[in-house]
């Protein structure tokens, strides 16, 4: 089958002087400028450490983007996912020609629009209806287009009634309706959306999903999607890039790239072990997650259950203390909490002295796919003793069991039987 | 991907680091038009949005310019203008001095002042100062306007004023003086977004500069007062054109075509230049700004 490749990006990389710009900048400049009128390569490429925001530097230059490949078929919604400051921004603002790579080419099969903001170029004097046109025109749309499409737009944002008013007079929500509403009656070959859907209240948030479906879906319009919020690229995307640290971890189906994340998110890992000191009276001293066969792994099948093993320790006899187990999907959604209380334990008073506690999950509860625990100890609505967050997470793996429909909706795969009765 | 299917796409268009030497993007900036439209539309308009007096604003400045002008400079200094009444004389000059400060005090902030557009949305960045220079040769025209009808006022109480035939060139100066605006404020432009000590230096720099532009005084007058200093104006070419606007307009001062000559050129440079670099600044410029 031939792939119609409709934007191919080629060893992208962005580099950025940090510090500020000062003397010490023209004297950079002037190297730079050197080298080149001699024909020689820009000295400061050669150096650059990779793009870790937490860790120190060598160098005072630093590649925001290193080394990116990757092609976008037509009709595809592709989602861009990675941890702050991992590059997301700058490659949507260098595929949206705000910026140019510092090496790399990117080549495009048609013409692109890119909706970093809502409402850019919107001025608070002029009406709505003048920003419709000037931010249209903006966004790269001709005035004959956006007159034929004025009505559809004025009735997309329900702002009718203001629609002849400045735009400084509009409530904030009314203001990004009308920014959106121009904006999704754009009609390039390629759509770029960073997470401009983080704005409006959810009933609006859903119509421009829905928008935006529809775009690529009939539209055959290819749409670039960047987003912390992994229900909205999960339900939107159809395959996505992970990016860390400057560079691609993973090119994948949406699924499996969000799973990714969720691991990358955060050093977690099976096992935690407390390495800090802590002056609490109740805490953790020791959590870990092990599968059917007693093994320390975060990887589980999905047909298998699991175990996770919590060493308590108290230094004190603290009475009304529980502890419990937040289960985080992958969209950051709590999909359920077990407690200590569940089950008849009475856990009245904790005596001094260490303690180990044992949850056995059963199988076939969690849908395949990435989940954080979040445990904690604590007397309800009273005291948090100790809580253990982003450090454990366990994957959830499909083993054939759901195959079948491995986009089944839904938080949970309970195994039912299904009585399947001929009647005639 | 192989070979073949790899030749069987056709590409519109490459984002590259570099941009060519030289372009003007005239093909890019037609697809645009409607932008530049919108853009020169909205410098226009909103200007005297939510003002009592709305265009009138346009009509007091150089007025009140003029009468001062004439008040310092002729009534209480005593530069002569000749037979032609001092406040026309400084109501041309200050008109078309207006209009090459307005061009490029708005160009040479345009990174600067569009930041925030530039840094979210991709289209040719020289539509805005290209609209910059045509909305501020809108406010010219109507600032032009009270010219006419001092000129006309001025006439019927009996001054000698004149045209001389080679008004008709006097669109040509004109664009001149925003082409030179343009050129300038591109390469001003491009400077601050690194380095904002311009942006400091051009605040007084054009103050100054009128004062080297014979706005105020006819060029005859700096070579016979100040011989010395008479080369700063004699080598400024905004001084010929102001001088040519006041001798095409009222008949009085002369015209130089060497002087005019070497303005086109410095203006062509300029121009080029100020392209040159603007095309250099602003692939990148939103890293620096």
């Amino acid at each position: 089958m031939k792939k119609d490749i409709i934007l191919k990006a080629e060893n992208i990389s962005k580099q950025y002087r940090l510090g500020q710009v000062g003397t010490g900048t023209l004297s950079h400049d002037f190297n730079r400028w050197w080298h080149q009128i001699r024909g020689k390569e820009n000295p400061y490429l050669k150096i650059g450490d990779a793009n870790d925001r937490s860790t120190k530097g060598e160098s005072d230059y630093v590649w925001a983007l290193q080394d990116i490949n990757f092609e976008v078929e037509r009709g595809e919604i592709l989602g861009i996912i990675g941890k702050n400051g991992a590059g997301k921004s700058t490659l949507l603002k260098i595929l949206s020609r705000v910026t140019a790579p510092t090496t790399g080419s990117i080549k495009f099969g048609g013409r692109v629009a890119s909706l970093l903001e809502v409402g850019t170029g919107f001025n608070g004097e002029m009406t709505g209806r003048e920003n419709i046109y000037l931010n249209g025109a903006i966004l790269g749309m001709t005035k004959k287009e956006i007159t034929s499409k004025i009505d559809e737009i004025i009735d997309f944002s329900g702002c009718e009634r203001y629609i002849d008013t400045p735009v400084k007079r509009y409530s904030s929500g009314m203001y990004v309706r009308l920014a959106f509403a121009v904006a999704a009656f754009l009609e390039p070959d390629i759509l770029i959306v960073d997470e401009v859907l983080a704005v409006g209240d959810a009933e609006f948030q859903k119509k421009a999903i829905g928008k935006m479906q529809a775009i690529s879906r009939t539209g055959g319009r290819t749409v670039l999607f960047v987003s912390h919020n992994m229900a909205a690229v999960k339900s939107l995307c159809t395959r996505g890039i992970l990016l860390e640290n400057g560079k691609i971890k993973d090119i994948n189906n949406i699924n499996t790239i969000i799973s990714n994340y969720l691991l990358l998110n955060a050093d977690s890992s099976a096992e935690w072990k407390r390495e800090t000191e802590t002056d609490s009276q109740l805490f953790f001293d020791r959590i870990y997650v092990s599968n059917s066969n007693s093994k320390i792994t975060n990887q589980i099948a999905s047909g298998e259950d699991f175990t996770i093993n919590i060493f308590l320790n108290a230094l004190n006899s603290i009475s009304n203390s529980t502890v419990s187990i937040k289960f985080v999907n992958a969209e950051g959604i709590a999909v359920f909490t077990t407690s200590l209380h569940d089950y008849d334990n009475d856990f009245e008073v904790v005596e001094k002295g260490k303690y180990k506690l044992i949850t056995n999950i059963s199988k076939n509860i969690l849908t395949p796919g990435s989940y954080n625990l979040v445990i904690a100890c604590f007397v309800s609505r009273i005291k948090l003793f100790d809580i253990v967050e982003d450090k454990i997470s366990i994957n959830i793996e499909d083993l054939g069991i759901k195959k079948r429909d491995l986009d089944r909706e839904g938080f949970v795969v309970p195994n039912y039987k299904w009585d399947f009765l001929k009647l005639e | 991907m192989n070979q073949a299917e790899q030749t069987n796409i056709t590409w519109l268009f490459e984002i590259t680091p570099k941009n060519k030497f030289f372009s003007l993007n005239l093909k890019e900036v037609w697809q645009y038009r409607d932008l530049l439209v919108l853009f020169v539309k909205r410098d226009v308009v909103t200007v005297y949005k939510q003002t009592v007096l709305g265009p009138l604003w346009y009509l007091i400045q150089p007025l009140f310019t003029s009468i001062t002008f004439t008040i310092i400079f002729n009534n209480l200094a005593g530069i002569d203008t000749g037979t032609v009444p001092p406040f026309l004389f400084n109501l041309a000059g200050i008109t078309v001095w207006n209009y090459f400060t307005a061009c490029l005090n708005g160009t040479s902030n345009t990174f600067g002042a569009n930041a925030g557009i530039f840094g979210k949305v991709y289209f040719p960045r020289i539509i805005v100062p290209i609209s910059i220079v045509i909305s501020n040769l809108i406010k010219f025209g109507i600032q032009f306007l009270i010219f006419i009808a001092f000129y006309i006022f001025y006439y019927l109480k009996g001054a000698t004023v004149g045209l001389n035939g080679s008004v008709v060139f006097f669109p040509f100066l004109i664009v001149l003086m925003g082409v030179l605006g343009l050129g300038l404020g591109m390469f001003i432009s491009s400077l601050v977004t690194k380095y904002r000590d311009f942006s400091n230096l051009i605040g007084f720099g054009v103050q100054l500069l009128m004062y080297l532009s014979a706005v105020m005084y006819p060029m005859v007058l700096i070579k016979e007062k100040l011989p010395s200093y008479g080369w700063l104006v004699q080598y400024n070419p905004l001084a010929y054109i102001i001088e040519t606007t006041r001798y095409m307009l009222l008949e009085v001062g002369q015209i130089s075509i060497w002087g005019l000559g070497y303005t086109f050129l410095v203006t062509v440079i300029v121009f080029f230049v100020g392209v040159l670099i603007f095309n250099k600044t602003e692939k990148n410029f939103i890293d620096t700004v």
